[in-house]
């Protein structure tokens, strides 16, 4: 057990010694570098333009579904990693051949449920980063019985010249 | 205490002589001429871009968040660099031998990915954020594929402490060894030694488990063909935008630490460690010679340059990889991952654990 506290002291001195290192660094190329700010400067990267308002908003929920997804393989993991060691081992108290049918099938049922849940969301389309396309009939929104939006949807401005066409209105209201 | 100032050491000059090299690899992949002013060759000019970096201004944008802004290189840095301590440099030297090792391992280069989100979220700028959100969606997802990768290892090794799992793939090992790890073929090859008591000789179902891993470290370094993060035609520099100067340079510092960290890590778990690959035939001893005992001059320094020799040229690998592939597109990605890559991980699995049994 002091062993196990020893080597966690060496990773504790890796640490420490990291970020001593990066202090240090940073430290030097403040005492090099020249410190001039300005609004220009400051301002948020946008290519040149003037920044548009603030970053922080609301983002595509679909990355809360990867990491949800990721929550329950990850679970399957810290389970596998202990598992993976005593598996082919020895059990005391229990014969060998014993346990490793005990360990494995256990395990394997352990793995397939969460199989089971990969292929449920798989079947379930939240694997896939583009949503698959809705039929015609379901894209366009109904627009109500709205005889004032449906007149300036089909409206054309009166053009002289304007070439007769047999385009479609803009909406196509079933 | 010497395990980390070799490996912090190493990680600089590495990371001077490696950009140097993917400029030149790149250049001759795309036949260009790549740096060719500064020493011969140009081979001076990444020490020149990094005592240029010194001299920048540290800039901190206005809207900036500042306290995690100026925290996250720190944070990545630091969380790469620590990895290294569960990494056995030969058969005298590791830096922490835990016995959560290699699972440690994945837990500190894990806290990359906070590093990661705090320099998106704390920049305040829109190619920042969507830069850190990708990149946390794609290193929390191929995380899956490679932490079921190295079970398949802990399963064959029945251990989790890299250095055990070296032991185990070389001459000085008690154990004994058979071809293939199949007992019941019954060719010993515990004293022929090099490639034959290699991980993934020893278990050949370990080299999917293996393709697996390569794939998944690409996108966890952010490398190309997984580089979306940083994808410079869409979003700048990704999480890197708003940073110059030195904490920039940190952050590319620990890009290509991570990469040796990942490769290293494949020549522990499938590649014998620091064990040669030259095997002992009849009186020549080849094995003995080229890895000498442990705790010897021959075996510290033969070791450590075996190890390190071979994560090299994984790292060349990665290189030649990323001149090579195009960029992926973010369905492309996720769908490599969750529905080719997390699926074979776990026939992986299936095939090591019976292969255990058999060994």
């Amino acid at each position: 057990m002091t062993h196990e506290i020893e080597q966690f002291g060496q990773l504790l001195l890796f640490l420490v010694g990291s970020i001593a290192f990066v202090l240090v660094t940073l430290g030097v190329a403040r005492l090099l570098s020249p410190h001039r700010p300005n609004p220009e400067k400051n301002a948020a990267y946008e290519c040149g333009e003037d920044p548009a308002g603030s970053s922080w908003g609301q983002f595509n929920p679909r990355f809360y579904v990867v990491a949800l997804i990721f929550m329950l393989f990850e679970a399957e993991l810290l389970f596998l990693f202990p598992w993976s060691v005593v598996f082919a081992g020895k059990m005391p108290g229990e014969p060998a051949f014993l346990w490793r049918w005990h360990s494995g099938v256990s395990m394997l049922l352990f793995v397939a449920l969460l199989a089971i849940g990969l292929a449920f969301v798989w079947v379930k389309g939240y694997l896939d980063w583009v949503k698959p396309a809705l039929p015609a009939a379901q894209k366009q929104p109904s627009l109500g019985n709205n005889p004032h939006l449906e007149a300036y949807l089909n409206y054309r401005p009166p053009v002289a010249n304007r070439p007769q066409t047999d385009e479609t209105p803009l909406t196509n209201l079933n | 205490m010497f395990a980390f100032l070799f490996f912090l050491g190493f990680v600089l000059v590495y990371a001077l002589a490696a950009i140097y090299v993917e400029r030149k690899v790149s250049a001759w992949i795309q036949d260009r001429l790549g740096p060719v002013e500064t020493g011969w060759a140009g081979s001076l000019q990444t020490l020149a871009d990094v005592l240029k970096l010194l001299q920048k201004e540290d800039i901190l944008p206005a809207a900036a968040d500042r306290a995690l802004f100026l925290a996250a290189p720190v944070v990545i840095f630091v969380a790469v660099l620590a990895g290294f301590a569960l990494v056995p440099l030969n058969a005298a030297v590791q830096g922490s031998a835990t016995a959560t090792g290699v699972f440690a391992l994945l837990a500190l280069v894990s806290v990359d990915v906070l590093g990661l989100l705090m320099a998106g979220w704390g920049s305040n700028n829109k190619y920042s954020l969507y830069g850190a959100l990708r990149s946390v969606a794609q290193i929390v997802s191929y995380e899956v594929p490679l932490g079921l990768s190295v079970v398949c290892v802990t399963l064959v090794a029945g251990s989790l402490n890299l250095q055990e799992i070296s032991y185990q793939q070389g001459l000085w090992n008690s154990e004994p060894q058979y071809l293939f790890g199949l007992r019941f073929l019954g060719v010993e090859v515990g004293q022929l030694g090099g490639f034959f008591t290699w991980n993934i000789v020893r278990a050949p179902v370990l080299l999917p488990a293996f393709v697996i891993y390569f794939i998944a470290t690409l996108a966890e370094c952010n490398r190309a063909p997984f580089d979306l993060p940083e994808a410079e035609s869409e979003l700048v520099a990704g999480y890197q935008t708003e940073y110059s100067g030195m904490r920039w340079a940190l952050m590319m510092l620990a890009e290509y630490g991570l990469m040796l960290l990942v490769s290293l890590v494949a020549v522990v778990l499938f590649f014998g460690g620091w064990n040669s690959p030259l095997p002992n035939l009849g009186p020549l001893r080849l094995a003995e010679w080229t890895t000498g005992a442990p705790g010897t001059w021959l075996g510290h320094l033969a070791g450590a340059g075996w190890l390190l020799g071979k994560a090299l040229l994984l790292v060349l690998l990665q290189m030649w990889v990323r001149w090579t592939y195009p960029r992926l597109r973010i369905d492309q990605l996720m769908t490599l991952c969750w529905k080719y890559l997390t699926p074979f991980g776990l026939v992986g699995l299936l095939l090591a654990a019976s292969w255990r049994l058999l060994m």
